[in-house]
């Protein structure tokens, strides 16, 4: 039985997860190369339909929506591709995934990041 | 023979990377942060190793979903900086140590570990960020590289405990090598973070600071600290730092801290650094 289903705003990329979003990771990892990158751009939708990705993955990366991505199987070091495609950084999706705006995230950051509340009252080895 | 003669722990955040590449390290943004490093590179000037076994973890870069090794050792001679996305970091090619790789795959296998050999592989960020930092921006890296890749994308990744007695394997390895080599081990990652969904943004400075002191007085304490732990407590992605662990099992017994940096952020993470030797 998993017991790490109830940690907060977090979902752990087990194999479950991997299995489930394989193809949409796999996706990811075609952007590594620039003529994926390019082509991507021009088309996404005709890109995306060469990969047997289910249609909510494929709308999940059109919207951008990496929170929906996350749950369909995702692994944010996979979708790193998708936002490194279109310029944009780690802190720029970090705080697209918490509805921060990156401004606000930005500046909790510098002020020592979230702060960590025990989800668990029995933890602490 | 071959010795360790150091072990040193460092996160190897990315955007870390990009402002080196970028000559942004002066800016206020990142001046405190590079302030810490300054003593290392000078420590690391007067300490380089012929060698350093360095622990990290690829993000989905050599590896995809394909195939997943949960502990791999590059034998190759060489190993490139990877295009990640965003273009190769524009930092020298990692020379590997074939001979010593070979060496440490066959005695730690024969050990129980049970390695993947790998003689093909880019490198990303994970490996050359903590290059850059010991060593700033030479046009050859000054000491060779064996890269060990650690699984921690894919749950569950290996213990603390089984990386802290592979660290001991290690050891064992490295000192029955046949030729007088300066050895440092590297661990890297962390410390806490988190990068996905809406707790993104976690740093505990709390566990961070607990860790660092455990890495220094009292590792066996961190061996038992189940994987569960780290997710909680330091992130989804904090749970790199059991690769510190192998480090630290490489050094066994007491250690003398020679230097600390704790930083935060850099960018989403919590940067942590120890320079450790063994105290004779």
């Amino acid at each position: 039985m998993k017991t790490y289903t109830d940690i907060p705003g977090t979902t752990v990329f087990d194999a479950e997860q991997s299995r489930k979003g394989y193809h949409l990771n796999m996706f990811c990892m075609s952007l590594m190369k620039a003529a994926n990158r390019e082509r991507f751009k021009s088309d996404e939708r005709a890109y995306l339909n060469e990969w047997p990705m289910t249609e909510d993955q494929k709308q999940a990366v059109i919207d951008r929506d990496y929170n929906r991505m996350l749950s369909l199987g995702g692994n944010v070091y996979f979708l790193a591709k998708i936002f490194a495609t279109d310029g944009k950084s780690f802190q720029y999706a970090a705080a697209l995934m918490t509805g921060m705006s990156q401004e606000d995230y930005a500046s909790m950051m510098l002020n020592g990041g979230r702060a960590y509340v025990p989800s668990k009252p029995k933890e602490g080895v | 023979m071959a010795r360790i003669t150091a072990g040193i722990s460092c996160s190897h955040v990315p955007a870390i990377g990009a402002a080196i590449d970028q000559g942004k390290t002066q800016q206020p943004y990142w001046a405190p942060l590079f302030a810490g490093f300054e003593f290392t590179r000078k420590w690391m000037a007067a300490n380089t190793p012929d060698v350093v076994f360095l622990v990290y973890n690829d993000h989905a870069t050599a590896f995809s979903l394909e195939i997943i090794p949960t502990f791999a050792i590059g034998c190759a001679a060489e190993f490139a900086p990877a295009d990640e996305g965003w273009g190769a970091r524009p930092v020298p090619v990692v020379r590997g140590a074939p001979e010593l790789a070979a060496h440490i795959s066959e005695s730690v296998i024969q050990q129980d570990f049970d390695l993947t050999i790998v003689n093909k592989m880019d490198v990303d960020h994970g490996l050359t960020v903590p290059l850059s930092l010991m060593f700033g921006q030479p046009k050859a890296w000054p000491c060779l590289v064996i890269p060990f890749a650690v699984n921690v994308v894919q749950y569950p990744p290996p213990s603390g405990h089984r990386c802290y007695q592979l660290g001991k394997a290690l050891r064992r390895a490295i000192e029955s090598f046949d030729q007088d080599l300066n050895v440092q081990v590297w661990g890297t990652g962390g410390m806490s973070h988190q990068l996905q969904g809406p707790r993104a943004g976690l740093i505990n400075k709390e566990f961070d600071t607990r860790f660092l002191d455990g890495m220094v007085k009292d590792p066996e304490a961190l061996t038992r600290m189940p994987r569960e732990q780290y997710l909680r407590e330091a992130g989804s992605e904090g749970i790199e730092l059991v690769m510190w662990l192998i480090m630290r099992g490489a050094l066994e017994g007491p250690v003398r801290e020679v230097h600390r940096v704790y930083h935060v952020p850099a960018s989403n993470t919590a940067v942590g650094h120890l320079i450790l030797e063994p105290s004779k």
